[in-house]
């Protein structure tokens, strides 16, 4: 692989929170030869909490623009509040903020004037370094908007940091769930991840985020984590999986030890190689495998 | 009484906490207990509760429908909006619906009364009742992106007179936000490792923003280290309960079962927790 080429783009994502998908990030970071890695779970980050990168440069996000009613000038007329879909217009034409979306319609019915549109900063993105190469994170201002356009920041700064640094490979941590987060995390992905556990939820969270990549055309393929809590379902996963023409690439056994790597900071490939550390390996090598590396 | 279940970090136990308590309040007072799933994305108390629902609601925007004959394609209403729902072209107008947060100024300010509203289906609304429990669970249609309206839709049919119960989506942005709004009490669940802390402190700066009082509940308790419990002392900030890490839990789960209908001593803890929740002023 050269950076000159395409640089390839590997999203991990779950549907379901807590499956394992940071762990496993973290491991694929010691184990990649050529990556960038991206954070994209920006409103809860934790990858940074394993990799720690040291941050190199800080740029200020501003998310959606915040109405705001000057007092003087205002004639309590009530046409912005009478027009807000978002019940963003408080008593005494205060703006509550965490309603307001940001669209701007107050200030277009305002007779006075009195409505400016702000620019509101409403998180950080950071270009690091870390013991494994270079590294593109966020932190969204805790109850933030527009999370999906914060992801997108923080893939376009990967893809500036693998252009620059020539390497191959983008390796994104997703957020739960199938909302605007996860969408903007999977656009433009050559494999999505799908980390899954074999619990009832575990599994209908895997079946909805797999109907999203599929609804954007994004390649996917599964991994079972903790695949020995439950026999019987992870054997129900895997039928599943094939007879949708889906790989599952990798079957992690439930092990304690993952926890004990979090809290010394370390991947589990740093932690317990001989252990745990080699079905993390044997997965990541059928994730190349996918990927045509 | 309103209470909301969050956590920052996905796979605490929210729904777990949520379920459990629900059915808790429900065996000593049945009928009186709702429960709203809020993680409108990936909704699963009903996996452990296993009703049949009935959709009785789909959630709709408004979006703009362009009358071509009218439109002289000035574009006005691309200039207006904010969230790059509408592209002008010289003879042609592109809507894309799926950005369009619906707040109706195209439709305000096209000179031409060009524009006009057509409904699009975000979401459902799904409804159950078993063991005393009513469940409302929102459902977000695979592909779209903003989860909010959805969780606007299902808060509407909370009856505050009742014990509601709102089970949230992982995280700290607008989901999360739209939820735990307006409750009297937000339950934060977490558990005691360095990636719990972290999203802990993150979801109590969420509660606090929105003058939520909360408390936190440490589920897995004993699999990690002390840094939780150490962190709430300094901060004042109450354990309400604790869950004990067990595989027999987690071994529960995956199967569908509420680990407190299955484990007596989590019973107790969850009648300890309704205690606390019902006390709270």
């Amino acid at each position: 692989m050269s950076g000159g080429t395409h640089i390839k783009q590997l999203t991990v994502i779950s549907g379901k929170g807590g499956t394992g998908k940071t762990t496993l990030v973290a491991a694929f970071a010691s184990l990649a030869k050529n990556a960038v890695l991206a954070d994209c779970d920006v409103d809860a980050a934790d990858l940074h909490l394993i990799l720690k990168p040291e941050i190199l440069e800080r740029q200020d996000f501003t998310g959606l623009r915040q109405a705001e009613i000057d007092g003087q000038k205002c004639t309590g007329c009530g046409k912005c509040r009478e027009h807000c879909h978002f019940g963003a217009i408080g008593e005494d034409f205060l703006v509550i903020q965490d309603r307001c979306e940001g669209c701007g319609v107050c200030r277009l019915v305002c007779p006075a004037g009195a409505v400016r549109l702000e620019e509101r900063k409403a998180g950080e993105a950071y270009l690091s370094r870390m013991r494994f190469g270079p590294m593109s994170h966020a932190e969204l201002e805790p109850g933030g908007e527009a999370s999906g356009k914060l992801v997108s920041l923080v893939i376009a700064n990967a893809r500036k940091l693998a252009v620059k640094e020539g390497r191959g490979l983008i390796i994104i941590d997703g957020p739960p769930g199938t909302g605007c987060p996860v969408i903007a995390s999977i656009g433009g992905s050559d494999l999505a991840l799908v980390i899954t556990e074999p619990s009832l939820s575990g599994i209908h969270d895997m079946e909805r985020v797999l109907a999203v990549c599929e609804h954007f055309r994004v390649p996917a393929a599964v991994c079972i984590n903790k695949h020995d809590i439950n026999d019987t379902n992870t054997c129900a996963i895997e039928i599943w999986c094939k007879s949708k023409g889906l790989d599952v690439v990798g079957k992690i056994p439930y092990a304690e030890v993952t926890t004990r790597a979090m809290i010394a900071g370390k991947t589990v490939i740093e932690f317990d190689e001989g252990g745990i550390g080699r079905d993390v390996a044997a997965l990541w090598s059928k994730v190349l495998g996918h990927l045509g590396s | 009484m309103i209470i909301s279940v969050a956590s920052g970090k996905g796979g605490t136990g929210k729904t777990t906490v949520a379920v459990s308590l629900a059915l808790t309040a429900a065996s000593s007072r049945p009928g009186r207990v709702q429960l709203l799933d809020c993680d409108v994305e990936e909704p699963n108390c009903n996996l452990l509760l296993g009703m049949s629902l009935e959709t009785v609601e789909e959630v709709k925007l408004g979006v703009p429908d362009i009358d071509k004959a009218k439109c002289n394609f000035c574009g006005k209403c691309a200039d207006f909006c904010n969230y790059h729902a509408l592209a002008v072209l010289p003879s042609d107008v592109m809507v894309f619906s799926e950005l369009c947060h619906g707040c109706g100024g195209c439709m305000l300010l096209c000179p031409n009364g060009a524009i006009g509203e057509k409904t699009r289906t975000v979401g459902t609304i799904q409804h159950g009742q078993k063991d005393g429990i009513e469940l409302y669970q929102g459902l977000l249609n695979i592909g779209e992106a903003v989860a909010v309206p959805v969780i606007k839709a299902l808060k509407r049919k909370m009856d505050s007179e009742r014990l509601v119960i709102l089970d949230s989506s992982p995280g700290a942005a607008c989901p999360v936000v739209e939820t735990i709004r307006g409750s009297d009490l937000c339950l934060l669940v977490t558990e005691p490792t360095p990636f719990g802390l972290h999203d802990l402190k993150i979801a109590v700066q969420v509660a606090r923003k929105l003058k939520v009082p909360f408390g936190v509940v440490i589920n897995r308790d004993g699999i990690g280290d002390g840094r939780v419990d150490d962190w709430c002392k300094n901060e004042k900030i109450p354990v309400i309960i604790r869950v004990p890490n067990s595989l027999e839990v987690a071994r529960l789960y995956s199967k569908g079962i509420p680990p407190a209908i299955g484990i007596p001593d989590l019973k107790e803890r969850f009648v300890e927790l309704l205690k606390v929740v019902e006390g709270w002023t």
